[in-house]
């Protein structure tokens, strides 16, 4: 297979093999998790669950206890990340023609030179979230192979990207195939760790505001 | 038919000035990037150089190689070359036909074994025998074979005789392949192109009437002079594509503005070819400049790489109905596989020994 | 027959598992901010006392036993179940170093209910037979005597004889038909006795139609607190027994954090059918009848005056602003310490840490907290409503030398009641 049939093939069989791997994967984690269920509380409720529970998947991205330093930085370092991900992934032209091909409809985008440096947060944000990965003494009791699995699968297409967009270290052919393939190993492999959270997270946070809210308690 | 006298003295004797044929020499030079001395030394040689014999073999093609090669609007400075070469057979271009043509052919063949250049322009078709192309009753893959036995080197003309181009597309009914898919044993240039920029033929055939050599070549057989570079990378409209300014239909704002083309399907960043900075028609432009993305025609598999004008970014593949079946998919299983799971619940539930003061 | 102890543990943990700890489980990106919002890592530094990592056994168990890739793991023997040891080793952690404060659910960014985690890691815990000893003798005790500090009806009654000599009014008893059930909590008939003729006379004034019980009048659940959700049912039981006996329209939670949790939030969920009446913390009920002038007091207590906010009443009860509205009419000079409120700092003896001796070096050394927001206001009184955080702050000041004073709201309330009209 020659490099030209390769991209072809990662922008086409490969692709639907790791969307059919996300979304199965995905909408399996997100019904069954559900699934199991909640007993229904027999007390009498001071509030509205679910009111507090839809709010609380907003405000806790903003209202959180005051944090010490490295709470402060895992914040930060967390927000940037993620900001510059998103606009990254949904406001260049090139993704949006992505998406436009998948969901139908598109949206404008914004300049690359806003783009340039989205990316490069995030990069920088990604490589700072590592670093504090190793050096903290909470975090490093807490995390095991899956985070480092996840980090690099995230970081891939990251770098790529950039390389891409700046044609740094290869040519534009190689960089699109890795770029692309880098995405449909993250895809494939994201329902079945804590990537998940991209979804769930939504879930996650209603229970715990509606947990508070049926006591009347605004989180 | 067969003067083999010195270029020079042919040239002469066409009204050609010495002055005109410097000229070509130091735009040739000039071309191929080669040192400045360059064009003194190609002008020495080649006006000494008896003319080679050059066989030209057409196959599964559409004459179009031949088409550019011709068909110039300044007159004669690429068919030039036709003049420092004996262009001992070619379908289009010879007066002969049928058996006098042949024997012409198979006459050159012999007499310069080991040292004619073969050109080659079209696929070979391989299924059943090569039986879906054949000249004089033997079909392309046997007279290719039997060409490239004597040939010194072999230019495939053209994407289709480099990698196979328009009859390899999918489902490739012929079983076409391209010529070096075929010979083994031969240099082999590529001059890839749907069809090549006619003064790249030219100076690639200069280049080896001068050195006596081909020029250096890229992992897929092209001369870097001409196919080191994307489209992308000397496009004049790369500030647009850096600045994120594209087209999105073929007569919006955008396009007449003159933005990007990479929306409309542009191949310019996986492309590589001297459109840019040669161009066409005696350097008018190239097919951005005419408002349409680049197909992509210099490289190996371009009909077969999606929709010409679909992003670069975007799939080739239906990726909604995929997803559409892999989410019912993935529910079908929650609700089985949360089925069971709220089954171990209950059975959990059931197993559950009431806890008294005498288990603490 | 019985089965072991682990696979009992096991089969609690397998039990207790529902769609929010599914969900939180696989949310948690192990970022570590949980051990920013609990005063036991704060205080020591230790990551051990990291929240999420408490659940340790309990995640392993969900996963064991809910996920795809867990149970092949399991199916090929490439799971590693959780053992005796793992469950000894966790029992300081999820006992010692945890109040169910909820302090991390607040904290943690994809939402995930720790405190609600740690309540059912605490049934799968006691089923295998690994919760604390002196937790285990409280429970103990309450289920066999009543209270789990050792106090019984005779106790009670001698306290109200006296509470009525005080007073000059009756203590109902076992009234039937009264509106309200007083109960009380150990801690408060054995140290703030006060609370007897505090509520006596600020009910006599209101005009509140109340009661108690001599068969349930003890409030605190040690059931909660162990987690063992029937020991629990049996505690509350008695008190539901007896409101529904006396055919009373309401309960009062008394000045005690988890008997709320206990009365209020898990009770009808406990005995499996709701109440035949409602549940109202004395707070709330004060502050009810603030608002209906039916609570009149008169002169102020001039000291600087700050709230400790205890975690069951109201990050995870909801009384949030009650007791700001009393202390309002009392505190000229109340000052809030820093993050007041549903964001407070746990006193460090709450969910039955208390009762467990071992922690006790623990629970000092996480006072430091408490010890840096009041520092932070220099008050003089610290008023709660609650008989367990009074105790573990007088504990943890005395330990600091620290000359501050603790009250509880409804004696100081009491205390302030303006003479009844002639």
């Amino acid at each position: 297979m020659n490099p030209q049939e390769l991209l072809y093939w990662v922008r086409g069989t490969g692709l639907q093999i790791a969307a059919a791997v996300f979304v199965s994967g995905m909408s399996y984690r997100m019904l069954h998790l559900v699934l199991l269920g909640r007993k229904k509380s027999l007390a009498t409720p001071r509030g509205s669950e679910w009111r507090s529970g839809l709010r609380t998947i907003w405000r806790r991205s903003l209202v959180m206890p005051e944090l010490t330093a490295r709470g402060r930085f895992t914040v930060t370092a967390g927000s940037l990340f993620h900001l510059g991900f998103f606009i990254t992934l949904l406001f260049l032209s090139q993704h949006i023609d992505v998406l436009r091909a998948i969901l139908g409809f598109g949206w404008p985008a914004l300049p690359r030179g806003v783009i340039d440096i989205t990316a490069i947060l995030s990069i920088a944000a990604l490589i700072a979230l590592l670093a504090h990965r190793f050096m903290d003494p909470v975090k490093r009791l807490l995390s095991d192979f899956q985070d480092y699995l996840s980090w690099t699968l995230t970081f891939l297409p990251l770098l790529t990207g950039f390389m891409l967009l700046r044609g740094i270290g290869f040519d534009y052919l190689t960089l699109l195939i890795l770029h692309t393939l880098s995405i449909e190993l993250l895809l494939v492999v994201a329902p079945f760790t804590k990537l998940a959270h991209m979804l769930s997270i939504f879930a996650a946070r209603w229970y715990n505001g509606a947990i508070a809210g049926f006591k009347g308690v605004k989180v | 038919m067969k003067d083999h006298d010195t270029l020079e003295h042919r040239l002469a004797e066409q009204g050609i000035s010495r002055r005109s044929f410097l000229k070509f020499c130091a735009a040739m030079a000039s071309l191929m990037a080669l040192p400045p001395g360059s064009a003194t030394a190609i002008a020495a040689a080649l006006a000494q150089a008896k003319r080679p014999s050059v066989i030209w073999l057409s196959f599964q093609e559409c004459t179009g190689c031949t088409e550019s090669l011709t068909r110039s609007h300044s007159p004669t400075l690429e068919s030039l070359i036709f003049d420092m070469i004996s262009l001992d057979y070619h379908h289009t271009l010879q007066a002969a036909s049928g058996f006098a043509a042949e024997k012409s052919r198979d006459d050159a063949m012999k007499e310069y074994y080991g040292k004619y250049l073969l050109l080659v322009d079209g696929s070979i078709p391989t299924k059943n025998g090569g039986a879906y192309s054949t000249i004089a009753g033997r079909s392309n893959l046997d007279l290719l074979q039997e060409a490239a036995k004597g040939a010194a080197a072999i230019v495939a003309v053209g994407t289709c005789a480099a990698f196979g181009g328009l009859p390899m597309a999918r489902p490739n009914p012929t079983g076409a392949v391209a010529v070096s898919d075929l010979i083994k044993d031969k240099p082999i240039i590529n001059i890839s192109g749907c069809p090549p920029i006619p003064a790249v033929i030219t100076g690639v055939l200069a280049h080896y009437l001068t050195f006596g050599e081909l020029p250096a070549l890229d992992e897929l057989g092209r001369p870097k002079a001409f196919y080191a570079e994307t489209i992308h990378d000397r496009c004049y409209r790369r500030p647009f594509y850096d600045q994120g300014k594209f087209a999105k239909t073929f007569d919006d704002e955008g396009a007449r503005n003159g933005w990007c083309l990479y929306e409309l399907g542009c191949k310019g960043p996986t492309t590589r070819n001297a459109c840019t900075t040669t161009k066409w028609n005696g350097g008018a432009g190239f097919p951005i400049e005419a408002g349409h993305g680049c197909l992509g025609c210099s490289e190996p598999n371009f009909w077969d790489a999606g929709s010409f004008y679909t992003p670069l970014s975007a799939p080739t593949a239906d990726i909604t109905t995929v997803a559409k079946i892999a989410a019912v998919a993935g529910v079908g299983a929650a609700v089985a596989l949360g089925a069971l799971d709220r089954a171990k619940k209950r059975q959990a539930q059931q197993a559950h020994e009431k806890l008294t003061v005498k288990d603490l | 027959m019985a089965t072991s102890s682990l696979q009992r543990g096991i089969n609690a943990f397998v039990e207790q598992i529902d769609g929010p700890v599914a969900t939180f489980f696989t949310s948690c990106v192990h970022c570590g901010l949980c051990a920013d919002a609990c005063l036991f890592y704060t205080e020591t530094q230790d990551p051990q006392y990291t929240p999420i990592h408490k659940l340790a056994p309990l995640r392993r168990v969900w996963q064991q036993e809910y996920t795809f890739w867990g149970k092949l793991m399991s199916r090929l023997g490439l799971g590693k179940p959780v053992t005796d040891a793992e469950l000894a080793a966790w029992e300081p952690l999820v006992y010692d170093s945890c109040t169910l404060c909820g302090r991390c659910s607040l904290a943690c960014p994809v939402g995930n209910d720790i405190a609600y985690m740690v309540r059912k890691m605490r049934e799968g815990m006691v089923a295998s037979g690994h919760a604390p000893e002196g937790l285990k003798n409280a429970t103990r005790r309450a289920i066999e005597t009543g209270s789990p500090m050792g106090v019984n009806l005779n106790t009670l009654l001698a306290h109200i004889k006296h509470a009525e000599k005080e007073t000059g009014l009756s203590v109902p008893l076992d009234k039937q038909g009264a509106d309200y059930l007083m109960v009380l909590s150990s801690a408060e008939i054995a140290e703030y006795s006060e609370i007897i003729p505090a509520v006596t006379r600020i009910f006599h004034q209101a005009g509140v139609s109340w009661t108690m019980a001599s068969d349930g009048f003890e409030g605190t659940n040690s059931g909660i607190q162990i987690g063992s959700s029937d020991l629990a049912a049996e505690l509350l039981g008695r008190i539901v027994q007896a409101a529904e006996r006396l055919k009373v329209k309401y309960v009062i939670s008394p000045e005690c954090g988890h008997a709320y949790t206990a009365l209020r939030w898990e009770g009808p969920n406990l005995i499996g059918r709701p109440y035949g009446f409602q549940v109202i913390h004395i707070i709330e009920l004060l502050d009810q009848l603030r608002s209906e002038g039916r609570l009149r007091t008169e002169g102020v207590d001039v000291t600087r005056m700050t709230f400790h906010d205890p975690c069951q009443m109201v990050r995870r009860g909801g009384v949030i602003e009650q007791p700001r509205n009393l202390l309002n009419m009392v505190a000229p000079n109340f000052v809030e310490m820093p993050d007041a409120g549903i964001q407070n700092w746990c006193c460090g003896g709450g969910g039955g840490v208390s009762a467990i001796a071992r922690a006790e070096p623990l629970r000092i050394k996480v006072f430091s907290r408490k010890k840096a927001q009041l520092d932070a206001i220099g008050a003089d009184t610290i008023v709660t409503s609650c008989s367990n955080c009074r105790s573990m702050l007088q504990d943890g000041l005395e330990h600091n030398h620290m000359d501050i004073n603790v009250v509880g709201l409804t004696e100081l309330i009491a205390e302030h009641l303006a003479p009844a009209a002639k």
